[in-house]
Protein backbone atom coordinates (compact mmCIF):
# COMPACT_ATOMS: atom_id res chain seq x y z
CA UNK A 1 0.00 0.00 0.00
CA UNK A 2 1.33 3.26 -1.01
CA UNK A 3 2.48 5.44 2.29
CA UNK A 4 1.62 9.14 2.90
CA UNK A 5 4.95 9.33 3.36
CA UNK A 6 7.48 10.51 0.70
CA UNK A 7 11.07 11.14 1.88
CA UNK A 8 14.34 11.65 -0.11
CA UNK A 9 17.69 11.89 1.55
CA UNK A 10 20.83 12.98 0.45
CA UNK A 11 24.50 12.99 1.55
CA UNK A 12 25.72 15.93 0.37
CA UNK A 13 29.71 16.38 1.84
CA UNK A 14 29.05 15.36 5.66
CA UNK A 15 25.40 16.55 5.55
CA UNK A 16 22.50 14.73 4.48
CA UNK A 17 19.41 16.87 2.93
CA UNK A 18 16.04 15.47 4.12
CA UNK A 19 13.58 16.43 2.04
CA UNK A 20 9.98 15.01 2.83
CA UNK A 21 6.29 15.15 1.49
CA UNK A 22 3.29 13.98 3.41
CA UNK A 23 -0.45 13.38 2.15
CA UNK A 24 -2.43 14.77 5.11
CA UNK A 25 -5.69 17.21 4.51
CA UNK A 26 -4.20 19.38 7.04
CA UNK A 27 -7.50 20.77 7.94
CA UNK A 28 -8.09 23.69 10.59
CA UNK A 29 -11.12 23.30 11.74
CA UNK A 30 -12.01 27.22 10.92
CA UNK A 31 -13.51 26.42 7.09
CA UNK A 32 -16.67 25.27 5.91
CA UNK A 33 -17.70 22.56 3.44
CA UNK A 34 -19.98 23.11 0.50
CA UNK A 35 -23.12 22.50 2.58
CA UNK A 36 -21.99 24.99 4.86
CA UNK A 37 -20.79 22.73 7.41
CA UNK A 38 -17.49 23.36 9.78
CA UNK A 39 -15.00 20.73 8.16
CA UNK A 40 -13.45 19.86 12.00
CA UNK A 41 -9.65 20.09 12.86
CA UNK A 42 -7.36 17.09 11.52
CA UNK A 43 -3.74 17.38 11.41
CA UNK A 44 -0.72 16.26 11.94
CA UNK A 45 0.90 17.49 15.49
CA UNK A 46 4.33 15.68 15.42
CA UNK A 47 6.89 14.05 13.06
CA UNK A 48 9.61 13.09 13.59
CA UNK A 49 13.29 11.78 11.91
CA UNK A 50 15.24 9.08 13.49
CA UNK A 51 18.87 8.39 12.31
CA UNK A 52 20.65 5.18 14.02
CA UNK A 53 18.12 5.13 16.82
CA UNK A 54 18.40 8.75 18.06
CA UNK A 55 16.04 11.66 17.08
CA UNK A 56 17.88 14.05 14.69
CA UNK A 57 14.80 16.82 13.84
CA UNK A 58 11.27 17.18 15.44
CA UNK A 59 8.73 18.88 14.03
CA UNK A 60 5.39 19.84 16.33
CA UNK A 61 2.64 21.78 14.29
CA UNK A 62 -0.16 23.74 14.02
CA UNK A 63 -2.97 23.51 11.70
CA UNK A 64 -1.29 26.56 9.90
CA UNK A 65 1.17 23.73 8.00
CA UNK A 66 -0.39 23.54 4.39
CA UNK A 67 -2.29 20.86 3.80
CA UNK A 68 -0.07 17.85 2.03
CA UNK A 69 3.13 19.17 4.44
CA UNK A 70 6.72 19.80 3.13
CA UNK A 71 9.64 20.42 5.23
CA UNK A 72 13.44 19.89 4.43
CA UNK A 73 16.18 20.28 6.85
CA UNK A 74 19.52 18.73 7.09
CA UNK A 75 22.05 17.18 9.46
CA UNK A 76 25.72 15.77 10.15
CA UNK A 77 27.00 11.79 10.79
CA UNK A 78 25.10 9.60 8.31
CA UNK A 79 26.61 7.04 5.73
CA UNK A 80 25.36 6.41 2.56
CA UNK A 81 23.23 3.82 2.82
CA UNK A 82 21.85 4.59 6.50
CA UNK A 83 18.36 4.32 7.06
CA UNK A 84 16.46 7.24 8.00
CA UNK A 85 13.16 6.75 9.73
CA UNK A 86 10.27 8.98 9.46
CA UNK A 87 7.19 8.76 11.52
CA UNK A 88 3.91 11.46 12.24
CA UNK A 89 1.30 11.59 14.32
CA UNK A 90 -2.20 13.12 13.87
CA UNK A 91 -4.76 15.20 16.60
CA UNK A 92 -6.95 12.05 15.79
CA UNK A 93 -4.45 9.66 16.67
CA UNK A 94 -3.41 7.65 13.27
CA UNK A 95 0.21 7.67 12.70
CA UNK A 96 2.37 6.58 9.89
CA UNK A 97 6.18 5.65 9.39
CA UNK A 98 8.18 4.87 6.51
CA UNK A 99 12.12 3.98 6.82
CA UNK A 100 14.41 5.36 3.58
CA UNK A 101 18.08 4.87 2.72
CA UNK A 102 20.05 7.50 3.12
CA UNK A 103 21.25 7.78 -1.18
CA UNK B 1 -13.58 28.97 -3.13
CA UNK B 2 -16.55 26.97 -3.49
CA UNK B 3 -17.67 27.37 -7.34
CA UNK B 4 -13.83 26.27 -8.95
CA UNK B 5 -14.61 22.71 -8.07
CA UNK B 6 -12.72 20.82 -11.65
CA UNK B 7 -11.15 17.32 -12.64
CA UNK B 8 -8.63 18.03 -9.77
CA UNK B 9 -11.34 17.85 -7.11
CA UNK B 10 -12.26 14.49 -8.33
CA UNK B 11 -8.46 13.55 -8.32
CA UNK B 12 -7.81 14.71 -4.74
CA UNK B 13 -10.66 12.77 -3.42
CA UNK B 14 -9.96 9.68 -4.93
CA UNK B 15 -5.73 10.15 -3.45
CA UNK B 16 -7.49 11.00 -0.02
CA UNK B 17 -9.61 8.10 -0.48
CA UNK B 18 -6.62 6.14 -0.84
CA UNK B 19 -4.48 7.76 1.72
CA UNK B 20 -7.18 6.65 4.41
CA UNK B 21 -7.11 3.21 3.01
CA UNK B 22 -3.82 3.38 3.82
CA UNK B 23 -4.13 4.69 7.33
CA UNK B 24 -6.65 2.25 8.55
CA UNK B 25 -4.13 -0.52 6.88
CA UNK B 26 -1.14 0.89 9.11
CA UNK B 27 -2.94 2.08 12.03
CA UNK B 28 -2.18 -0.87 14.44
CA UNK B 29 1.17 -2.05 12.78
CA UNK B 30 2.90 2.00 13.59
CA UNK B 31 1.51 2.52 16.55
CA UNK B 32 5.04 2.16 18.35
CA UNK B 33 7.04 4.89 17.99
CA UNK B 34 4.66 7.43 19.70
CA UNK B 35 5.01 5.77 23.68
CA UNK B 36 9.08 5.95 23.07
CA UNK B 37 9.10 9.80 23.02
CA UNK B 38 11.06 11.31 26.16
CA UNK B 39 9.22 13.56 28.23
CA UNK B 40 10.55 16.72 26.57
CA UNK B 41 9.15 15.42 23.22
CA UNK B 42 5.94 16.34 24.53
CA UNK B 43 3.56 18.11 22.06
CA UNK B 44 2.81 22.10 23.10
CA UNK B 45 -0.68 22.07 22.98
CA UNK B 46 -1.21 25.23 25.01
CA UNK B 47 1.20 27.26 22.94
CA UNK B 48 -0.49 25.97 19.54
CA UNK B 49 -3.88 27.28 21.20
CA UNK B 50 -3.09 30.94 21.95
CA UNK B 51 -4.54 33.76 19.10
CA UNK B 52 -1.86 36.41 19.24
CA UNK B 53 1.96 36.27 18.83
CA UNK B 54 3.10 37.39 22.18
CA UNK B 55 1.25 34.83 23.86
CA UNK B 56 2.11 31.70 22.02
CA UNK B 57 5.98 32.93 22.29
CA UNK B 58 5.26 33.09 26.06
CA UNK B 59 3.95 29.67 25.80
CA UNK B 60 6.29 27.96 24.31
CA UNK B 61 9.34 29.65 25.27
CA UNK B 62 8.35 32.05 28.62
CA UNK B 63 11.14 34.38 27.58
CA UNK B 64 11.31 37.52 25.75
CA UNK B 65 13.00 37.60 22.38
CA UNK B 66 15.23 39.96 20.52
CA UNK B 67 15.98 40.73 16.73
CA UNK B 68 19.37 38.68 15.25
CA UNK B 69 21.20 40.29 12.34
CA UNK B 70 22.46 36.56 12.24
CA UNK B 71 19.24 34.85 11.41
CA UNK B 72 17.67 35.07 7.62
CA UNK B 73 14.13 34.37 7.17
CA UNK B 74 13.42 33.98 3.67
CA UNK B 75 9.63 34.20 2.80
CA UNK B 76 8.18 35.75 -0.74
CA UNK B 77 6.95 39.75 -0.49
CA UNK B 78 3.74 38.87 -2.13
CA UNK B 79 2.43 35.55 -1.45
CA UNK B 80 -0.49 34.86 -4.66
CA UNK B 81 -2.05 31.91 -2.52
CA UNK B 82 -2.01 32.18 1.27
CA UNK B 83 -2.82 28.52 1.44
CA UNK B 84 0.99 27.19 0.33
CA UNK B 85 3.55 30.10 1.21
CA UNK B 86 7.07 28.60 0.98
CA UNK B 87 8.76 29.97 4.09
CA UNK B 88 12.37 28.87 5.16
CA UNK B 89 14.99 30.22 7.73
CA UNK B 90 18.94 29.90 8.02
CA UNK B 91 20.77 31.31 10.93
CA UNK B 92 24.52 31.83 11.64
CA UNK B 93 23.77 31.52 15.67
CA UNK B 94 25.62 28.54 17.14
CA UNK B 95 23.99 26.07 19.73
CA UNK B 96 20.86 26.28 18.24
CA UNK B 97 18.47 23.64 20.19
CA UNK B 98 14.75 25.19 18.24
CA UNK B 99 13.25 27.45 15.47
CA UNK B 100 9.95 28.56 15.31
CA UNK B 101 7.74 29.97 12.96
CA UNK B 102 4.71 32.73 13.70
CA UNK B 103 2.46 34.56 11.11
CA UNK B 104 0.79 37.04 13.91
CA UNK B 105 -2.65 37.87 11.99
CA UNK B 106 -3.34 33.80 11.14
CA UNK B 107 -6.33 32.89 13.75
CA UNK B 108 -3.61 30.67 16.18
CA UNK B 109 -0.18 32.86 15.86
CA UNK B 110 2.08 29.95 16.27
CA UNK B 111 2.25 27.54 13.37
CA UNK B 112 5.21 25.72 13.70
CA UNK B 113 7.60 24.34 16.00
CA UNK B 114 11.36 22.84 15.23
CA UNK B 115 13.73 21.19 18.04
CA UNK B 116 16.94 20.72 16.59
CA UNK B 117 19.50 18.56 18.04
CA UNK B 118 22.99 18.54 18.20
CA UNK B 119 24.67 17.97 14.60
CA UNK B 120 21.53 18.98 12.87
CA UNK B 121 21.53 21.87 10.36
CA UNK B 122 19.87 25.28 11.87
CA UNK B 123 17.81 25.73 9.12
CA UNK B 124 14.32 24.65 8.24
CA UNK B 125 12.28 25.04 4.89
CA UNK B 126 8.20 24.77 5.36
CA UNK B 127 5.07 25.92 3.57
CA UNK B 128 2.73 27.49 6.10
CA UNK B 129 -1.09 28.73 5.46
CA UNK B 130 -1.56 32.31 6.24
CA UNK B 131 -4.75 33.90 6.63
CA UNK B 132 -4.26 37.72 5.05
CA UNK B 133 -1.05 39.83 4.75
CA UNK B 134 0.94 39.31 7.99
CA UNK B 135 4.54 39.86 9.95
CA UNK B 136 6.09 35.97 9.75
CA UNK B 137 8.65 35.58 12.65
CA UNK B 138 11.14 33.16 12.55
CA UNK B 139 12.24 32.18 16.70
CA UNK B 140 15.35 30.87 17.09
CA UNK B 141 16.72 29.31 20.39
CA UNK B 142 20.72 29.30 20.54
CA UNK B 143 22.59 29.32 24.06
CA UNK B 144 19.45 29.37 26.08
CA UNK B 145 18.10 32.91 24.14
CA UNK B 146 15.84 33.76 21.91
CA UNK B 147 16.37 35.74 18.89
CA UNK B 148 14.06 36.52 15.67
CA UNK B 149 13.90 37.66 12.84
CA UNK B 150 10.74 38.97 10.90
CA UNK B 151 9.29 39.96 7.61
CA UNK B 152 6.00 40.58 6.02
CA UNK B 153 4.30 38.65 3.89
CA UNK B 154 1.11 40.40 1.59
CA UNK B 155 -1.33 37.69 0.76
CA UNK B 156 -3.60 38.53 -2.32
CA UNK B 157 -6.01 35.10 -1.67
CA UNK B 158 -6.05 34.07 1.61
CA UNK B 159 -5.11 31.14 2.75
CA UNK B 160 -8.17 29.62 5.00
CA UNK B 161 -9.78 28.05 2.56
CA UNK B 162 -7.10 25.16 2.21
Amino acid sequence: MASSIRVRAILNGDTTDVQTLIQHPMDTGLVKDSKGELIPAHYIQQLSFEHNGKTVFQADWGTAVSKDPYVKFAFKGAAKGDEIKVSWLDNKGATDSLTAKIQ
Amino acid sequence: MTATFGPSVTRRLIIKGVGAVALVGLGHATLGPWPALAANDKYPDDAFKQKNAGEAIKALYGKDHEASDKIKLDAPEIAENGGVVPISVTTTLSDVTSISFIVSENPFALAASYRIPEGTVPAVANRLKMAKTSNVIALVQAGGKLYSATKEVKVTVGGCGG
